[in-house]
C-alpha cells in the first residue's frame, strides 16, 4: 500500500533527525541583567532515523529528554541547532514548509484529559484541524464521526459529549482519532498508554496497531514502560541523559543489549517469575542532573564497567551492519582493550 | 490508498447532518447551579427589581424629582405624598432615588463593562504572546497597579475635573490593570495547557487557536472576576459624587444625594440615611450574585 | 535569597519612576491654569509671569519633571499654592494623622475579620459559616461613607456618646493619648475597619477551608494530634498570607482614606487631597499623591520581602 504522498520511496527514511540541540537557560540567580550562568541541557546532540512504516520505541527515565525531543519533532519548541528531513525534505524549508509538515506529523499526549478542550465537545475537538486546513465543517465533522467509530467509540453516543464525561481510556482514544483527523504519516505517542489501568491500556496498544495497518502509519513511541515498547515496537532506541546511547531492532535491543545503560534499564525490570527473583537494585545512584553532566562518557558515573578512561573521553555513536548501535568506550576499536571481560564493577 | 485518506477525497452527501445529541455545555450547567443558590437568587431579584425600578423610573415615579419647594423641606419618612420623605430642597426622595438608581447603577457598571473590555484584550495579548511582550505590557499595568484604587480615582477625578464622563473615564483606567492582570494570568495557564499545543500543532495560525480554545476558557473566570468588581465600582462612583467629583447637582444620583443631605442628619437622619443604603443594597447584591456564579463555576467535574 | 531579594528591590525602582511619572501626568493634564487660585483676576501679565517663574510653570514638561523629582528625592517637595507652607511638611503631618486611623482600622479588621474568617473555615458550610460569612460580605460591600455616616447619626447624634467630626478639642495639633482626644479616633477607625474585616474575613476562610481538606490534616489526627494541635498547625499555615494581607489593607488605608476623612473631617492625607483638588493647589496634590502612592509601593515590596523570608513555600528561582 503506497502512501500517494510518499516521495522518496520505501528506502528513503520518514524522518530523519539530525545534530538536534536543545537547552533551556536557567534564568541567573545573579543580577536581573547578567547572562545566564547555566543550562538544562535537555537534547543534546540527537541523531536518528524513523523508517517508513515502522514503529520506532524511545526509552529512558525520567528527564533523558524523550519529550522534549518529541516537542521538537513536532515543533512545538524549536531546536537550539539541527535540522529534521521529512521523506527527503528539510522541515520548514521551501520545499516543506511548517504548515505542510504539520498535516503528516501529529502527537498524541500523555494526559488525555488536559490534551482536549475542555469547552468543546469531542467531534468539534476532532474536527477543529482539518477545518484550519480548509476543509469545510460538515466534511469535518462528518470526518470526526467516521474517526469516532474508527477509534471504538459510537458517534451517537460520543460524538456530543465533553471530555469530562469521558473515561481516561475513553479521552485516549478521541486523542488518537484527532491526531488521525489530518491524516498524518508519522505519529508520535509521548507516553500515551502510560496513565492508563492496565487492561485499557492493552485495548488502546491494540486499537494502535490496527489503526498503523490501516492507515500505513508510522509511529515513534515513548514510553518508560519496557514491557510495552517490547510489545509494540520494531526498532527501539534508548536516551540517556539528552544523548541517544542505543538503536536497534526490538530483539537486539532487549535480547542482546550492549550498552551499560541498557543493561541495567532491563535487569530493573521486576522479574514476572517467583522463582528467579530480581534481587538487587542495578543502577546505583541517583541520575546526575542534566545541568551539569558529568564529563566524558555521561554514564560513567553510575556504570557497571567504568574504567578510568570513560571520564576522560566521551564515545562517538556508531552502528554496525545489522542496524546495532551504541556509544560506548567497550565497543570502540581503540578502547575496547581496556575493559575486562570478566565484567562488572561495584559501585556499591 | 488509505481509507482516511479516501475519506478526505470523497465528496458529501448533500443531505443534512444528523444532530447527536449534545450534552448541556459549560455554561448551561453553571446556570442549573446558580438558580439553586438561594442567596445568588434573592440577590439576583433584588437587582433585578432595582434595576426595572431604575430603568422605569420616569414612567413610575411619584412625583417630579427636580420640583424644589421650601414649605416641605426634610419630611421624614411616611409623609403622605412623600413616602420617603424630602430632601433639602424639598424634593421627593423617593422619586429622587428612583431616578437616581439609573445614574447610580450605570455609573457602577460602565467603568466595569468598558474596562472588561479593554483589559481583557490587554490581558489576553499579553498572555498569549508571552516574551518580551508580556513583560513590557505588564510591567506597564504594574505602574496604575501600583496605587490604591481610591487614590487613583480620586487623583484622575481630580485631575480631570468633575463631570459623568470624566468620572467614568477615572473609573475605567482603575479597572483595567486589575481586569488586565487576572486575564494575563489564566491566558498563560491556557496557553501552557496539552490541547493549545495540540492546536499548534495541527498548523492553526495563533489569531484561529486564540479564537476557538483560548477565548471560551479564558472568558468565563475574567467574566467572574469582573462581576466583582461592580460593586466596587458602584461605591468608588458615588463615592466620587459624595465628594463633588462626579455628578454634578440637580441630576439626582445617590452619591451625590447623600453629599447634600449631610447636615441633615440631625434633623432627619434616616431620610439623609436612605440614599446610602441603596447603595449597600445594591452592593450586596451585586456581591452575592458575583460570589454565586463564582462558586457555580468552580465545582470539579 | 539575597539576589532575590535583591532583585525584587531593583525592580521596584523602575515602578516607583513609573509613579512619579503618572503623578506628574496627573496633574499636568488638568485642564486650566494652574496658577488660577491664587491669581486675582486683574493681575498684570507681568505679575503672572513672575508667578509662573516662580513655581517653574514656564518650563518645558521634561525639565519640570525631572527638577520636580530630583528635589523630591532631598526632600522638597515645593510649596502649597494655597497657603505658602512647604508640602513636605504638611503632607507629613497629616500622612501621621491618617496613619492613626488606619492602623487602628487595619488591627481592629485584622482580629475581627480572622476571627470571622477562621470560625466560618473551621465549621465549613454550618449555620456558623453562613453567618459568619455573611458578615464578612458586608464587611466588603458596604460604602465605608455612609457607614460613617449611619455611626455619626447614632453614637453622635442619638446617643451622644462621641463627637462627630474633628481630631481632638484643639485640632489635632494638640494630640494626647487620653480618652477625650482618643474618642474621636474611634469612629473613623472603626468605620474604616469594615473593609479590612471583610477582605481578611473572606482571605482566612478559604485559607482555613483549604488546609483543613487537605490530607496531610487528617495524617495529623491519625497520629494523635489533639484539636488544639491541630488548630496551631492551621494557625502556623496561615498566619503568613493573612498578615500579608494586613499588610497591603493598610496600605490601601493609607491611600485611599479621603472618604472617610471627609464625613469626619479627619485632618490626614485625604483631607489635604481633597482640599488639595478643590483649591487646584497642584504643588500639593502633586506631593501628596506622590507621598501616598510610594508608602504604598514600599509598603507591597516590605510585604513581599517578609513572606519570602517567612513562607518557605514560595518558590524563588
Amino acid at each position: 500500500m503506497t502512501d500517494q504522498r510518499d516521495i522518496g520511496g520505501p528506502r528513503q527514511p520518514l524522518l530523519q533527525v539530525r545534530d538536534l540541540l536543545k537547552h533551556f537557560p536557567l534564568k541567573g540567580k545573579g543580577l536581573p541583567f547578567a547572562s545566564p550562568r547555566s543550562a538544562v541541557r535537555a537534547v543534546d546532540g540527537v541523531n536518528f532515523d524513523i523508517l517508513k512504516g515502522e514503529t520506532l520505541g524511545v526509552v529512558g527515565e525520567s528527564g533523558c529528554g524523550k519529550s522534549t525531543t518529541a516537542r521538537v519533532l513536532m515543533q512545538l519548541i524549536n531546536q537550539d541547532s539541527g535540522e529534521l528531513v521529512f521523506d527527503g525534505e528539510t522541515v520548514g524549508s521551501r520545499a516543506l514548509p511548517l504548515r505542510q509538515f504539520r498535516r503528516q506529523t501529529q502527537m498524541v499526549f500523555q494526559d488525555s484529559y488536559s490534551s482536549l478542550n475542555p469547552r468543546m465537545t469531542i467531534e468539534d475537538s476532532i474536527a477543529f484541524a482539518p477545518t484550519v486546513h480548509g476543509l469545510p465543517s460538515r466534511e469535518a465533522i462528518t470526518r470526526a464521526r467516521d474517526l469516532l467509530a474508527r477509534v471504538g467509540l459510537q458517534p451517537e453516543r460520543f460524538a456530543g459529549r465533553y471530555p469530562h464525561e469521558l473515561s481516561g481510556g475513553q479521552r485516549q482514544r478521541v486523542n488518537i482519532a484527532r491526531a488521525l483527523a489530518l491524516a498524518p504519516r508519522l505519529v508520535i505517542l509521548d507516553e500515551a498508554v502510560s496513565a492508563l489501568d492496565k487492561s485499557v491500556e492493552a485495548q488502546v496498544l491494540n486499537l494502535l496497531l490496527d489503526l498503523k495497518q490501516e492507515f500505513g502509519l508510522t509511529y515513534l513511541f515513548i514510553s518508560h514502560d519496557l514491557n510495552v515498547v517490547r510489545f509494540i515496537s520494531d526498532r527501539v532506541l534508548v536516551m540517556y541523559l539528552g544523548q541517544v546511547v542505543e538503536i536497534g531492532s526490538s530483539d537486539q535491543v532487549f535480547d542482546q543489549p550492549r550498552h551499560p545503560y541498557t543493561r541495567a534499564l532491563l535487569k530493573s525490570m521486576p522479574s514476572m517469575d517467583p522463582l528467579q527473583r530480581t534481587m538487587e537494585a542495578p543502577l546505583a545512584g541517583d541520575p546526575p542532573n542534566p545541568i551539569n553532566p558529568p564529563s566524558g562518557c555521561r554514564f560513567h558515573t553510575r556504570c557497571a564497567y567504568v574504567q578510568p578512561v570513560c571520564s576522560q573521553r566521551a564515545p562517538v555513536f556508531a552502528t554496525d551492519d545489522s542496524g546495532h548501535g551504541v556509544a560506548c568506550l567497550r565497543y570502540e576499536a581503540d578502547t575496547a582493550s581496556l575493559f575486562s571481560t570478566a565484567g562488572e564493577v561495584s559501585h556499591a | 490508498m488509505s481509507t482516511l485518506q479516501a475519506t478526505a477525497a470523497t465528496p458529501v452527501s448533500a443531505l443534512p447532518l444528523p444532530a447527536f445529541k449534545r450534552s448541556r455545555g459549560h455554561w448551561a450547567n453553571v446556570a442549573a447551579r446558580i438558580v439553586r443558590n438561594p442567596l445568588a437568587m434573592i440577590a439576583a431579584v433584588i437587582l433585578l427589581t432595582l434595576i426595572g425600578i431604575a430603568v422605569f423610573a420616569p414612567w413610575i415615579m411619584p412625583a417630579d424629582p427636580f420640583a424644589t419647594s421650601m414649605f416641605t423641606r426634610l419630611k421624614p419618612i411616611g409623609t403622605p405624598d412623600h413616602l420617603f420623605g424630602t430632601d433639602e430642597l424639598g424634593r421627593d426622595l423617593l422619586s429622587r432615588l428612583m431616578l437616581g438608581g439609573r445614574l447610580s447603577l450605570f455609573m457602577g457598571i460602565t467603568p466595569v463593562l468598558t474596562a472588561f473590555v479593554i483589559g481583557s484584550g490587554i490581558g489576553i495579548l499579553a498572555g498569549y504572546a508571552g516574551g518580551f511582550t508580556n513583560t513590557a505590557i505588564m510591567r506597564t499595568i504594574d505602574v496604575l497597579y501600583a496605587f490604591p484604587s481610591v487614590l487613583l480615582a480620586i487623583a484622575l477625578s481630580g485631575a480631570l475635573g468633575a463631570g459623568i464622563v470624566n468620572a467614568l473615564t477615572s473609573l475605567t483606567i482603575v479597572f483595567i490593570p486589575q481586569i488586565a492582570r487576572i486575564a494575563e494570568s489564566v491566558t498563560t495557564q491556557v496557553r501552557r495547557s496539552d490541547y493549545v499545543d495540540a492546536a499548534r500543532a495541527s498548523g492553526a495560525s495563533a489569531f484561529t487557536i486564540v479564537r476557538a480554545h483560548v477565548l471560551g476558557n479564558v472568558l468565563g473566570p475574567i467574566f467572574v472576576y469582573s462581576t466583582s468588581l461592580i460593586s466596587v465600582s458602584m461605591i468608588l462612583a458615588s463615592g466620587l459624587s459624595f465628594l463633588g467629583l462626579g455628578v454634578k447637582p440637580p441630576e439626582p444620583e445617590w452619591g451625590l444625594m447623600l453629599n447634600t443631605l449631610r447636615t441633615a442628619i440631625y434633623t432627619q437622619p434616616w431620610v439623609a440615611a436612605l440614599p446610602g443604603a441603596f447603595i449597600f443594597i445594591t452592593s450586596i447584591s451585586f456581591n452575592m450574585l458575583s460570589d454565586g456564579l463564582r462558586s457555580a463555576m468552580e465545582v470539579k467535574q | 535569597m539575597i539576589s532575590y531579594l535583591i532583585r525584587r528591590v531593583l525592580y521596584a525602582l523602575p515602578i516607583m519612576l513609573g509613579v512619579a511619572f503618572l503623578c506628574f501626568m496627573l496633574v499636568h493634564i488638568a485642564p486650566g491654569d494652574p496658577l488660577v487660585a491664587i491669581l486675582p483676576p486683574d493681575a498684570s501679565v507681568d505679575l503672572q509671569k513672575q508667578l509662573m517663574e516662580l513655581y517653574g510653570f514656564n518650563r518645558s514638561y521634561p525639565e519640570q519633571f525631572f527638577s520636580w523629582v530630583w528635589r523630591a528625592m532631598h526632600g522638597d517637595l515645593g510649596s502649597s499654592i494655597a497657603t505658602g507652607r512647604p508640602v513636605a511638611q504638611e503632607v507629613f503631618k497629616a500622612v501621621g494623622n491618617t496613619f492613626m486611623i488606619a492602623a487602628l482600622a487595619t488591627l481592629i479588621g485584622f482580629f475581627f475579620g480572622s476571627l470571622f474568617g477562621f470560625v466560618a473555615g473551621y465549621f465549613r458550610n454550618s449555620w456558623v459559616d453562613k453567618i459568619a460569612s455573611f458578615i464578612s460580605v458586608v464587611g466588603v460591600s458596604v460604602p465605608h461613607y455612609w457607614l460613617g455616616m449611619v455611626l455619626v447619626i447614632i453614637f453622635s447624634s442619638q446617643l451622644m456618646w462621641l463627637p462627630a467630626t474633628g481630631a481632638g478639642p484643639d485640632g489635632s495639633a494638640a494630640w494626647i493619648w487620653d480618652f477625650e482626644h482618643v474618642k474621636y479616633l474611634i469612629m473613623p477607625a472603626v468605620t474604616m475597619s469594615f473593609i479590612p474585616m471583610g477582605i481578611i474575613a473572606r482571605t482566612v476562610r478559604a485559607l482555613v477551608a483549604d488546609i483543613l481538606s487537605q490530607e496531610f490534616v487528617i495524617g495529623l489526627k491519625a497520629r494523635g494530634l489533639g484539636e488544639f494541635g491541630v488548630f496551631r498547625h492551621v494557625v502556623k499555615n496561615c498566619a503568613p498570607t493573612a498578615m500579608a494581607v494586613m499588610g497591603l489593607q493598610l496600605g490601601y488605608l493609607l491611600g485611599g482614606s479621603i472618604l472617610i476623612e471627609t464625613v469626619f473631617s479627619w485632618p490626614g492625607t485625604g483631607f489635604l487631597l481633597n482640599q488639595a483638588i478643590f483649591q487646584r493647589d497642584l504643588p500639593l496634590l502633586q506631593g501628596t499623591i506622590l507621598v501616598l502612592a510610594l508608602f504604598f509601593v514600599s509598603l507591597n515590596l516590605l510585604v513581599d520581602i517578609l513572606q519570602t523570608m517567612f513562607d518557605p513555600r514560595i518558590e524563588r528561582a
